[in-house]
Formats: structure tokens, sequence, C-alpha cells
């Protein structure tokens, strides 16, 4: 397998996770640049964490725009999987591949520290390893990682089970605890804690593995 | 009776949030955007009958010591109806 | 136009100063030669005060790369690896603008790392602030606390390197000087070091990164000069960071690197395009002409005097090699950064700075970079006594109300909250982070980890500034040895009053004298680091607060735990219980929280008895026989336990003491030399112990969700571990709360 991580300016999490892909999980990552129309042979792409454009304006705001973003939209489009980690997900959010949007933490401060989070649907490309109702311990590092949308939209993620995992002791203030959610097509996924974190057993949890272990699962079974 | 408060840094502090702005916005095509400062702005409401002078006064004293830093950001104040 | 006073005056340059000046021109300075000399000689970047007796500390080892006079010193880890790393403070800066006046520390230091090629894998930071609850100042030092950890967590996060450790204490004399002194470690190969200077004559003299405005000007001489009751109203421009656009400067200049079209770099810093210049210059033997017309400036109508002086953030100065510009061109357009040719290398030696062609500066690099003023300055006097020998009579009324009392106080409680708000793991090599007694960051792609710890203790320097600097040094390489790591190297930053007083003076030379003493004898050279003078404000000096950062090595493992772990485990107190006598009591933390006064001396350090307690842990942690390993430091053996008993376990112990000093002293001096192993292996530890001539007494075993301490059968200090923990845990957030 190969993954692509993009590379936006201001990424900071891109080699952290192109590590655990090659390092950890044992597979090919390759990164791609912001700049590029074109994702090359990727058979998934990650969006990382980190201050895009510095998170100036509002948190993915201006990354949206890149060059790459087109490319990553039609590649979802078809059903490619792509997992966008804290700063990933808020680009997601901006640029319309998941619903919602992220805000500044409840105590309006940045909180670094492991959380324990549920894995609530093993209905998906990224939790098919997962069982539903399991706890992971996943660092969270952000400021503006308080999930928000409006009351249908909620209501539609829980119906149609697109809550990938929720906070087991909220941080930040998420609506409905939410700390990651699916496409519609389950093939997108948003998540503020960082899996690449909790993928070496000398960082303390290697619990962020089976998400990419499941995506290689997906793509196997594909 | 309302008043806004907008806090902006100095002309010459540099604006690190607006000239990234601008630039992602001449990259989109904008590129008679010659120059972007980004502010912010406090709308606070005081109680009816608040004296207007009285007002205007303790709230250029709260811009100036508690929302605004001087030592980089200006900050005006207005009175609304 | 001839110089008056008055501007003499404004510059802070004296009339001596002046004459050498003049001498080396061979005639009067312009304005701007004026203001060049007076950032260059400014005590900030000539270190004129304390140069004399920085010559004083050892600074070399089979290790040591680079020592000091770089950007940073580098040390060798083996495997063609190695580590830049250097301290450096913002204090005065983030007095003034708290948030940027840390956050532009922080970028400052980054970039002293990659100016050198490493990459900046890590940071730390140690904090000082004035009392938090006092009646007239503690709103103002809130602020001014919350002010700088934001700012610190918004540079560092952004930019996307860990703040890994550091530490945050609090006394009355840093209410009008808060401490901002900021460390940052980066990792590289041994041929990818890069030097600031600026060989090879026609070279082509690059500026890249942040336009230029009118940014922090004088910003270096402010930092020589005391606060006075203007302070406030005058204050200069302070500069505002843009971590976005470092972290572009920094992916830029390492591929800019590797393009192996780049000659010499450095970095903008204080004095910025005057210092780059003349110092890239003077390494080198060379002279630089530039022309400011290019330099990209973001206001408009800004002077030469101006451009030379502005501090503005983010911005590099490179040599590269004629005719490859455009391979460093290309790197620096990819990353959206600007980059532009503004002058070349002469071989004249002179640094000529011209404007549209019409020379308006011209002075020789040597002279301006490295031949300073130098000051002796009188010290001759009497040791400086705040606090008197003898302390008052003191009783405790109950000691385990007395442990809460400290493992609440701002000093020992939890940091938690200043912590968490620092990316810590970014990097994804942070094996022991904030919490633990040194931080441990492993270097992907060997086995090897460095260890890393900043310590300071202006209460013991006060007392005793030489005793003071040695405990330090013994603290940090105690700290890195608890975790299995060998000290190898240091950094240091001197925070002082007025060297102009001789009894401020003594203080430094003392403390520098104690340092370089136990530097030598722990093997920890100083590589670099920073003073930081003029500490005071409307005469009240700051306690003599030197900082060290010390540098270990460790083969890359899971670290040892610094909290018990299992419950029924033997408690070794390596070291022993070590002695006391009420006079050096004086100096600890209980004196101060819980008796509420200071007097006497810091704890008798013994150098050999503590070096082979570091053998003695070392080897314990390498053989795998600790469980868990803690020092003993602030508050004593009876802290030390209560924060070995904050795991997420919640194990503590039951503890049985056989001594002879009355209570308060035996569970809260803080005599050096002693770490605390549960183990499973006591006989395996004392083992160990015995080789190394070190005291290893079993003093009780680890129990679940409880602490208690007795002596001789009389129960002591006791609570649940759960209600200790909630005191520890509260204090800071309560005491933010106002």
């Amino acid at each position: 397998m190969k993954i692509g991580v993009v590379v936006f300016p201001g990424s900071n999490c891109d080699h952290d996770a192109w590590y655990a892909v090659t390092h950890n999980l044992g597979h090919k990552a390759e990164f791609i640049w912001h700049g590029s129309a074109d994702l090359g042979d990727v058979d998934a792409v990650i969006l990382p964490g980190g201050f895009s454009y510095g998170d100036y304006l509002r948190c993915g705001a201006i990354a949206k725009f890149s060059a790459v973003m087109p490319a990553v939209k039609k590649f979802a489009a078809a059903g490619g999987l792509v997992a966008g980690f804290c700063n990933g997900f808020q680009i997601l959010t901006e640029c319309g591949l998941l619903p919602g949007a992220l805000i500044r933490n409840r105590g309006l401060k940045f909180i670094c520290k492991p959380v324990d989070l549920r894995v609530e649907t093993a209905g998906s490309p990224f939790t098919n390893t997962l069982r539903p109702g399991q706890i992971l311990r996943i660092p969270i590092a952000h400021g503006e990682g308080c999930y928000v949308a409006d009351d249908d939209t909620l209501d539609q993620l829980e119906k149609q089970r697109r809550i990938a995992f929720r906070y087991a002791d909220n941080p930040n203030g998420a609506m409905r605890d939410i700390a990651g959610i699916l496409s519609e097509g389950r093939n997108v996924l948003g998540m503020m804690p960082h899996p690449e974190r909790a993928s070496d057993p000398l960082m303390g949890s290697t619990d962020g593995l089976g998400i990419f272990e499941s995506m290689v699962s997906a793509l196997v079974r594909s | 009776m309302k008043a806004r408060v907008t806090v902006s840094l100095k002309r010459t502090v540099l604006d690190p949030q607006g000239q990234t702005i601008r630039s992602a916005l001449v990259s989109r095509g904008y590129g008679q955007i010659e120059d972007v400062r980004q502010d912010k702005v406090f709308e606070i409401r005081l109680a009816e009958g608040t004296d207007a002078a009285a007002a205007k006064k303790q709230l250029e004293e709260v811009a100036r010591d508690i929302l605004a830093n001087p030592v980089i950001e200006d900050y005006r104040v207005e009175l609304e109806g | 136009m001839p110089i008056t006073q008055e501007q003499l005056a404004a510059h802070r340059v004296t009339s001596g100063e002046y004459e050498r000046i003049v001498k080396i021109l061979g005639r009067e300075p312009n304005i701007t030669e004026l203001g060049i000399f007076s950032v260059m000689w400014s005590e900030h970047c000539s270190y004129k005060s304390s140069r004399l007796h920085l010559k004083k500390l050892p600074t070399r080892s089979p290790l040591v790369l680079q020592g000091p006079g770089e950007n940073a010193g580098i040390i060798d880890i083996g495997d063609g690896w190695a580590i830049a790393f250097k301290i450096e403070s913002h204090n005065h800066p983030s007095f003034i603008e708290p948030f940027q006046g840390a956050a532009t520390g922080v970028g400052g230091i980054l970039r002293d790392i990659f100016t050198m090629g490493a990459r900046p894998v890590a940071v730390m930071d140690a904090i000082r602030f004035g009392s938090l609850t006092d009646p007239e100042s503690g709103a103002r030092n809130r602020r001014i606390l919350e002010g700088v950890v934001s700012g610190i967590a918004h540079y560092g996060n952004c930019f996307g390197v860990p703040t890994v450790g550091g530490e945050c204490s609090f006394d009355p004399s840093y209410s009008g000087n808060p401490l901002v002194n900021v460390f940052a470690l980066g990792v590289f190969r041994h041929d990818e070091v890069f030097y600031g200077r600026a060989t090879g004559i026609g070279n082509p003299v690059i500026y890249v990164g942040a336009k230029t405005g009118r940014d922090g000007i004088q910003g270096a001489s402010m930092a020589s000069a005391e606060f006075d009751e203007n302070s406030q109203e005058k204050r200069p421009n302070v500069q505002v960071g843009d971590p976005f656009m470092e972290k572009l400067l920094l992916e830029a200049c390492l591929e800019a690197m590797r393009t192996g079209a780049i000659v010499g770099i450095q970095d903008m810093g204080a004095a910025g395009l005057t210092c780059s210049t003349c110092e890239m210059g003077s390494r080198a033997g060379t002279g630089i002409e530039i022309d400011l017309m290019h330099v990209p400036q973001r206001e408009t109508g800004m002077t030469p005097y101006e451009i030379m002086l502005s501090e503005s953030q983010e911005r590099m100065l490179l040599v590269a090699d004629r005719g490859r510009e455009e391979e460093v061109f290309r790197v620096f357009r990819k990353w959206g950064l600007d980059a532009v040719t503004i002058g070349t290398v002469t071989g004249d030696g002179i640094l000529r700075v011209k404007d549209h062609g019409a020379v308006v500066a011209e002075i020789p690099n040597r002279p301006l970079a490295d031949e300073a003023p130098l000051y002796d300055r009188p010290h001759g006097v009497p040791a400086y006594r705040k606090f008197p020998v003898h302390g008052p009579e003191f009783s405790s009324a109950g000691l385990s109300a007395d442990l809460v009392k400290l493992i609440s106080s701002p000093n020992l409680c939890n940091k938690r909250w200043v912590w968490e708000q620092y990316d810590y793991m970014v990097r994804t090599n942070t094996l022991a982070g904030p919490g633990s007694d040194a931080a441990v960051v492993r270097i992907k792609d060997t086995d090897t980890s460095v260890a890393m710890v900043l310590d300071g203790n202006g209460r013991y320097c006060l007392l005793d500034p030489r005793e003071g600097a040695r405990l330090m040094v013994a603290e940090c390489c105690r700290n890195l040895s608890v975790v299995g790591a060998r000290p190898v190297a240091a950094t240091n930053n001197l925070n002082f009053g007025n060297p102009e007083r001789p009894e401020i003076m003594r203080q430094l030379v003392e403390a520098i004298e104690g340092m370089a003493e136990a530097c030598a004898f722990f093997e920890t050279p100083i590589t670099g680091g920073n003073v930081s003078l003029y500490n005071e404000t409307l005469g009240e000096p700051i306690h003599p607060t030197p900082v060290l950062g010390v540098v270990g090595l460790m083969k890359t493992a899971a670290p040892v735990s610094p909290v018990f772990r299992r419950p029924g485990l033997d408690i070794v107190l390596l070291g022993g219980l070590g002695t006391c006598d009420p006079g050096r009591f004086g100096s600890s933390e209980y004196a101060s929280t819980v008796i509420g006064s200071t007097w006497g001396l810091p704890p008798k350090l013994d150098m050999d008895y503590e070096r082979r307690v570091h053998a003695a842990i070392r080897e314990a942690v390498a053989a795998g026989l600790a469980d868990s390993s803690h020092d003993l430091s602030d508050g004593g053996l009876a802290v030390a336990l209560a924060e070995c008993s904050f795991g997420a376990d919640a194990i503590g112990a039951v503890v049985e003491l056989d001594s002879d000093l009355r209570p308060e002293l035996l569970l809260f001096h803080e005599g050096p030399s002693r770490v605390l192993v549960s183990t499973s292996d006591a006989a395996g530890v004392q083992a160990v112990a015995a080789r190394h001539g070190v005291e290893a007494p079993v003093i009780g075993r680890t129990a679940s969700a409880t602490l208690s301490i007795a002596n001789r059968g009389m129960p002591l200090a006791g609570a649940d571990v759960a209600t200790l923990r909630a005191a520890w845990e509260n204090a800071l957030p309560e005491l933010l709360a106002g």
C-alpha cells in the first residue's frame, strides 16, 4: 500500500504521519506538495496536523484553496480513502468534504494530552479492525477542536452512524462529544486526536495504529 | 446604549494574519488587494440610562487597560445611540 | 552633523566608548554608525561586563564539536550525528508585552538552532514570575504568566517543535522583572553544520524571510537598561512574531542548505541586519558591502538607521556561492519567501552600508564585532545579605498539613495548567515530557536519545551565589541521571541585576566561578549561553538567577517511571537521609512557604558524593533494577514521596525512617545527592550503591492509595493519595482564578 501525506505550508505532523505509516505500520508513504494538482498513484490520502497557513483567518480556511485540494476532492468523490487528523479535519470541514466546523476549545486554551476515545462504529474503512465501544487512548493537541454543527446535521450523523469516535471525557466542548466523523460515503474520516502519535510503543500507546491497520485492511479487500 | 470598541495593531506593527490572508487572496486572483489588516471588534451593551460622557470615559479606560495593549495596539471607542 | 551629548546618552554610549569609536574610525561617527556601535557594544550583544568572567567556564570535552562563539554549541552524539543547543533570555520584552515577548523569545532561539543547519526537535522554558496572590501586584503577575505561557504555546505549537520541559517558579523579586529563558535543541549530521561566516570575496550576500519594519528599534539597548517608572510610557516598538513564517523559513533554509550553494548563514536577532553582517564578516575576516535599497521593507520612508537597527523577526542573512544564487532563490520561492541579493563579500574587512549607492556607514568589522569594550567591574565588596544568618524559632503545628501546604504552593504544585498548553509530543519523539525529572527525546534513525533539563534556584543563589550555582549543576546532572542519561554538556543563562553595582557584580562573579567549578567536575562543559543583566525595577534587583540547561545521552528505550507503579515494592533512598542544620534549613521551600521566612545558607553539597550517587542510579536504571526513579529536590523527602505517589494508579508508600533529625528537617530539608527508587530487588540496588560507596537504606514499601511517613515508630505525616493529589493538581488553576 502507498499512502500520500499532503504537505501544506505550516503542516507539522506530516513527518509524524509518514513515520507511523512507514515505520510502525510497515507500508509505503510519500509526501504530496500542496501545489501539486495530481496525487500520483497513492492508495489513500492523509491530511496531517499542523497549522496550515498559520491557521490565520480560520483553521484550514486558506489551505482549502490549495492546488492539491481539487485533486483530493476528486479522489474522495471516486471513493478514495481520505483521513484528516487535527488540522486535516479542520481543512476537510472548511472545504465541505465533511459537515460542521471546529471552533475554539471551550476553555479557550490549547490542550495537549492523551484522551480516551470510544469507537462508535466498526462499519468504516477506518475502524473495521476495531470494536464498537472499544476505548482508544490517543493524544489531542489543538486550540480549536470543539466540533459544532446544527441539530439536523448532528441528528443525521447519528442516524447514519457517521460518528466514528466520541470523547469519553469531553476535553473541548465538542457537541455530542464528537471526536471524529465520517462522510456520507464513509470513505472520508476527520478526527481531532492524533493516531500517528499513538502508533509507536515508545510513545506510550499503540491504540492509534488500529486506524491505519483498518485502512490497509479496507484497501486490501477492495 | 451600545458601544463598539475596535482594537487594531498599530500601523507600524507587523500583522502576520493580515499579510497571510492578503497573499492568499492575491493568489486567488484578487490582485488589486494591496493590504489586509485584521482588527478585533468588541460590541458592548451598557445599562439603560447610562450617562454617555461617563460611559465613554470608562470605555476608554477599559480599552486602554484591558482590551488593548497600547504597546502594539491602537483602539477606538464609538458610542451608538 | 556632529553627535550630541543627548544622542550619546540616548544610545547609552559612554564618553570613553565614544573616544574608542572615534579612534577606530579615525573620525567622528555619523548617527547611523553611532547606532550600529551602540547595539553591537550593548551589554546584550557584547557581554562587556561579564566576558572577563565567562572565560573561567570550561568549554571543552572530546564530545564538544563547537563551543561558545557561534549561534549555538554543538555536541557529537555518535554515528555521525550531532546536536546543537542553547538557552537565551527574553526577560525585558516579556514584561512589556508578555505574549509577543515570550513568543519572539522562542522564535529567536529556534533561529539560532536552524541557522546552523540543525532541525529543532525540542524546546524547554524556565519562567519566573512575582507573587500570584500579592494584593498589589498579583493581578498583573497573573496576567504576565498567562501571556507568557500562551505566547510560548502560540509560537512553539505553530512552528511544530515540542515544548518538552522546563520550570515555572515564583518569587516576589521577579514581580517587576519576570524571567523568560528559552532553550532549544536541534539535530543534524556532522556534515550538515553551517556557520555564520561570510567567506569568499565576491560572493553575494542574500536577505531572506520577513520584510523589515520599524520593529523593536533599540531593543538590544533596551535589554541592557533598568526599568524605571517611565518604562510603561516610553515603551518602544515591540516585535510581533510570526511562527508560520518561521516554519517556512526553517524548511526553506534546510532545503537551501542541501543545494550546496550556501557558504554561510546567520539569523537576524537582536540588532538585526547590523549584527548579522558584521559578525559574519568578522568571523571570516572579510568585509561586507550592502545597499539598503535592496532590503525588503514593510514600511515606507525608513532611514538607514532604522533599517540597520530594526529587529523585525523571521529574517536570515546568507552568503551563497557566486553564480549559484538562482538555486537558492528557487528554494525560497517554492516556500513563498522573499530572497534578494543585498550586497557582496569584500576583501577589505569593512562593513560598508550604502543607500542608493551613497555610503551611509563604513566601519571595520572586527573592532565592531569583537573588540567591544571589556569591563572589569568592581566586585570586591562584602556579600550582599538580604536575609539574616539566623532564622526564627519554629515548631510545626502539623506535619501533614505542612506537606499539603507545600505541595499546593505555587513553586511545588502541579504545573499541568502551563504545560498542557504546549504541544509536547509533535514530531513523535518525546519519550518523557513535562513533569518528568528530565525530558527524553529520541533521535529517529539512531538508537540514541537525548535527555535534557533546565534548573535554577534564585533563593539558594541569593544566600550564597557560589554554592547555589554548584547545587544547580548538581541538580541538573542528578535529574539526567535518574532517567538513566549521562550528562555531557550544558548551556547557561545568567539573569542578574545591575552589574555596575559591586554587590550585584559580586553575585555574578561568584555564580560563574561556582558554575565553572561544578561544570568541570561533572564534565559538562558550557557550549554557549546568554547573559541578561539590569534585571531591576526601581532599584530592586531580582534574586541572582543563573539558569542551567544540561543535556545527556542514553540509549533509546522506554524511560523509567518517575512515579511508583506497583504496590508492595521496596523503596530505597539512594544517597541516604542526608544531614541538615537549622542554618541551612532557612533556604528551603519549607522555610519560605510554611515558616514564612528565609535565612542562612543553601544546603551543603559534596560533589564527589553527588557524582557517586549519579553513577549508582544510572547503573541501577540501566540494569533494570529501578521500577521507578525520582530525585529529591525542593521540599525534600516528603514532597518527593508525594510526587512519586501521583501516578495514574495512585500508588503511595508506607515509610519508616530511622533518624535523629528533628521532624521538620527530616521530612523537608533539601540536602542534595538523594534519589528515591522503588524496586523489587532492593538487594540488587544496594549492591550497586555499595560499589559506588553510596548509602542506600530501604525506607519503606509502596502501597495502594495511601502515603504515611513515620520515624522510629512515631507517625509524622500521612494522608490518602487522592487528597494530596487534589491539593497538588488544583492549586495553580485556583491561584490563577484570583
